[in-house]
């Protein structure tokens, strides 16, 4: 049957079973590949996208499930203020080194601050602990989110 | 400076007219490949690439494959730093595998850096010499009177300038110079080598753009899973498919018969499905029946009894090396110490699953785009299954999502191809899901080591005897070798390495600094306890060991003219990484420091662990403290500090939570719940200082590593006194 899914502010129309998981309809249906796939079960973070708002593992969310909820991917990262101040502060930091799974890094992060704009640096670990990077790029991740949190987003 | 790999006058610089006007400089560096002893293929090879449009952007080839190690970004600084080149004006793309091109591309063995460091700073100083020529000419002046700077040739007396883009043209008529006579800078003039340079894909990465392999996209792609035996050493005796062509969005679904060698094609089913997840979800209706052999009784269990009574028995079957009377040493020994360490294989587990394209052309060409850190033997071998001529595959080579020896294996990319041949002017994405990647690696292997230390009645070391248990494949294949100087070689008088070899077919390859990383705990805890059982600590015994000797010349060549061991620069990180950390200092209740010192890939670094454990009885790791020299010049310090940080928690992740065993010939591990990475909130604060050193640069992506599993270890003795001899660290064994 056909899903009408709002992602990025966009009505896309998926002709997919219900059960399919959200990660696999933005990758191999949409064209989209920012979203990344790591584990398959929700335990590395690395496909994470906004819906409603919430950091949610796409690979958990079945497209049957998104009805009169909004999606938000990596590919529209760039359109909030905490969005854009993460993508600068990710370059200023030069967090990544394989840059893989930071596209689920960013969208768990930004989800995070606009939840709370000054977290504390024990807060920001328990709010990314569920983000696996196998370069290990974590004490960077640690100095960019803090740096948008020391700087707000005003200017972003 | 002394043994760097340079152009020399065999190697041909050429010039040509880029189309539309410009310049293109080309090397062929036929010496590398020698010096690297990664290709005995075709002597003469392009190495580099460099291209100047009459707008005055420059393009550069980033020739080696980016698996996150920085080398897309480093290699081209090295070139437009001798260019005089302003960084603004250069883009970076990525080479396709070719070997006749651009030589050996290889991520692997944290080779680039000292391959690279003069050949790459040698065709950037040949560019910047034909624009000075170009300038001289076109102005009618002597070049002595001009300077090069940001792109553009100054003329000294009047101030007058040209930029390289104006040049370009002129340039390309000119006799490209011999790149052993052109003038390299003075490395005081660096302005790019030495600057902290973001990584040149990363504003693509942030936005989400598609980069990765796994993001290769053509017109009318479909998906493939793969199902192979869970059991190696399997052979397909039938499948039975009906089901699963049957099942929702499958378009096919096929046998794929192996060539049995799991580095290549092992047997399985190809399910091939418009969508990765409807394909993957079908090989739950598959019913296949393997026949498992002679492995499927192999378990982990199994061989740690044959290792441990491998290590009573005392019978090596071969040494690797002996010097002095080790059996006098012990008689005379006034203590002894006597014991044996193990660790398990582990598996790579980068975050971007295994994963392949490829387009059988209908003329019989193959296009592949590769996620690989070797693109020239996967082409070759790949070439040779297929029964064509390696000029008939076009090889694309992506940016991968992490490396760490995995992407040295090709198997993905004849799985690939192999499936790609059924079906002509398709292209197929073929990917692997977490748990394929996870039981189907080439693992770190296992290992033990029977360790007996003789000391004197000065508590001098004066016997050191290794029986290491290892494996091999048919007699002979092991990735994670012992090598015969590995220390405290020549610096024991009387000293054996031997080894006993199990027969597995567990498939075994390199894991981020291969041997190192397990030789390292191994040789650096034993040291610590000899250290303790002498009354000293281990950076005093380590010192005390190379004594007088500072000075002796490098050991071996471990990289045809490159430096090997060298005890003087040992001795200067030791004396960094105890300054740094504040060695000897009282620790707070609950807190000990432990300290490892590893020589590997060329790098010297010394590395102390502040540990404690948590109230649940888990390792706590509050600052790491490094000291490294790996040479001369740090080229770019973001990728550096990244590098060495992300190898200290690699290694510490390895020493506290992974492991993969061996069950009924199968990988008993499957995901992330059983094989645990390290993740942000197990993170410590690491401190990095570079000890420069009067060598060439070498590289980073792997000798970090080593010593922080042992520092970690010997802190957890000094804190509980009790002595971790297995990997990884079981806890319960230490209250």
């Amino acid at each position: 049957m056909t899903y009408r899914v709002d992602i990025n502010g966009e009505a896309r129309e998926l002709d997919v079973p219900g059960a399919m998981p959200l990660l696999w309809a933005v990758r191999n249906e949409l064209g989209m590949s920012g979203t990344k796939f790591g584990c398959g079960v929700g335990l590395c973070g690395a496909c994470t996208v906004h819906v409603d708002g919430v950091a949610q593992r796409s690979c958990q969310v079945q497209v049957g499930s998104l009805a009169g909820k909004k999606v938000t991917t990596i590919e529209a990262l760039g359109e909030s203020q905490v969005g854009r101040a993460l993508q600068q502060a990710w370059l200023d930091e030069d967090v990544m080194q394989c840059g893989y799974c930071q596209a689920g890094q960013l969208m768990n992060a930004s989800a995070f601050l606009a939840r709370n704009p000054q977290p504390s640096a024990q807060q920001i670990d328990q709010a990314m602990a569920g983000n696996i990077c196998r370069c290990a790029c974590y004490t960077r991740i640690r100095e960019a989110i803090a740096m948008v949190a020391e700087k707000g987003t005003a200017d972003a | 400076m002394r043994n760097t790999m340079t152009l020399n006058r065999r190697t041909l610089l050429k010039v040509s007219a880029l189309a539309g006007g410009g310049l293109v400089l080309t090397a062929s560096m036929p010496m590398v490949a020698r010096a690297a002893g990664v290709t005995n293929a075709a002597p003469a090879s392009l190495n580099a690439f460099v291209s100047i449009r009459p707008d005055n952007t420059i393009s550069i080839v980033g020739k080696n494959p980016e698996i996150g190690q920085g080398i897309k970004t480093m290699l081209p600084m090295l070139i437009a730093d001798e260019m005089d080149a302003d960084w603004d004006l250069v883009s970076i793309t990525q080479a396709d595998s070719d070997a006749a091109r651009y030589g050996p591309q290889l991520a692997g063995g944290s080779f680039a850096t000292p391959m690279n460091w003069m050949p790459m700073r040698q065709v950037g100083a040949a560019v910047r010499q034909m624009m000075l020529s170009a300038a001289a000419a076109r102005w009618g002046v002597p070049a002595t009177g001009l300077k090069t700077e940001l792109s553009k040739v100054i003329e000294t007396s009047s101030g007058r300038s040209i930029t390289y883009g104006e040049l370009a043209t002129d340039a390309a008529k000119l006799a490209a110079p011999d790149p052993s006579a052109v003038t390299l800078k003075d490395t005081k003039d660096f302005h790019i080598i030495g600057r902290a340079i973001g990584g040149i894909d990363s504003p693509r990465i942030v936005k989400g753009e598609p980069i990765f392999g796994i993001d290769t996209r053509l017109p009318g792609m479909v998906y493939a899973a793969f199902e192979r035996a869970p059991v190696f050493g399997s052979k397909l005796k039938s499948a039975s498919l009906d089901a699963v062509k049957a099942e929702p969005g499958v378009l096919n679904a096929f046998i794929i018969e192996g060539n049995g060698n799991p580095e290549q094609l092992s047997d399985g089913v190809a399910i091939i499905a418009n969508n990765w997840w409807l394909a993957n979800r079908a090989r739950s209706k598959l019913n296949i029946e393997w026949d498992t052999g002679e492995w499927s009784g192999h378990s982990s269990k199994g061989y740690d009894a044959a290792a441990r009574a491998a290590m009573a028995g005392g019978n090596p079957q071969e040494d690797i090396v002996k010097t002095g009377d080790v059996e006098a040493a012990f008689a005379s020994a006034a203590k002894t110490l006597d014991a044996e360490y193990a660790y398990p294989f582990l598996a790579h587990a980068p975050m971007e699953p295994q994963n392949c394209t490829a387009l059988m052309h209908q003329d019989g060409t193959l296009e592949i785009w590769a996620p690989t850190q070797n693109p020239q033997a996967g082409q070759t071998a790949v070439a040779q299954m297929l029964g064509i001529t390696p000029d008939k595959i076009k090889l694309h080579i992506t940016r991968m999502g992490g490396g760490f020896g995995r992407r040295l294996n090709n198997d993905f990319m004849h799985q690939v191809a192999a499936i790609a041949k059924q079906m002509p002017g398709t292209p197929v994405q073929l990917l692997w899901s977490r748990e394929d990647d996870v039981r189907s690696d080439f693992y770190r292997p296992a290992g033990w080591h029977r360790l007996r230390a003789a000391l004197d009645d000065q508590g001098k070391l004066t016997g050191f005897d290794d029986h290491f248990i290892t494996f091999a494949i048919g007699g002979s294949f092991n990735p994670a070798a012992m090598a015969p100087d590995i220390f405290p070689a020549r610096f024991v008088p009387n000293l054996r390495y031997a080894q006993t070899k199990l027969e597995t077919r567990v498939p075994m390859g390199a894991l981020r600094a291969p041997s190192s990383n397990a030789l390292s705990f191994v040789t650096q805890s034993f040291l610590d306890e000899v250290a303790t059982a002498a009354g000293k600590d281990l950076p005093a015994l380590l010192l005390e060991l190379i004594e007088g000797r500072e000075k002796e010349p490098d050991s071996r060549g471990f990289m045809g003219p490159a430096p090997g061991f060298n005890p003087g620069r040992m001795r200067a990180v030791i004396e960094k990484a105890t300054s740094m950390s504040g060695w000897g200092k009282t620790m707070p209740q609950g807190r000990a420091l432990g300290f490892g010192f590893y020589f590997s890939h060329m790098g010297y670094f010394a590395e102390v662990v502040e540990a404690g454990l948590s109230a649940s009885n888990k390792v706590e790791v509050h600052n790491v403290w490094v000291a490294g020299d790996v040479g001369s010049h740090i080229i770019n310090p973001y990728g550096a500090m990244n590098q060495v940080q992300g190898a200290v928690i690699d290694g510490l992740g390895q020493a506290t939570a992974l492991a993969i065993e061996i069950e009924d010939g199968a990988v008993a591990q499957s995901n992330f719940h059983d094989y645990q990475l390290p993740r942000i909130n197990f993170t410590p604060a690491v401190h990095v200082e570079f000890v420069k050193s009067d060598n060439a640069p070498t590289g980073l992506g792997e000798p970090a590593l080593p010593p922080v599993i042992p520092a970690l270890v010997n802190a957890l003795a000094k804190l509980t006194g009790k002595r971790v001899r297995s990997l990884p660290i079981d806890t319960s064994q230490l209250v």
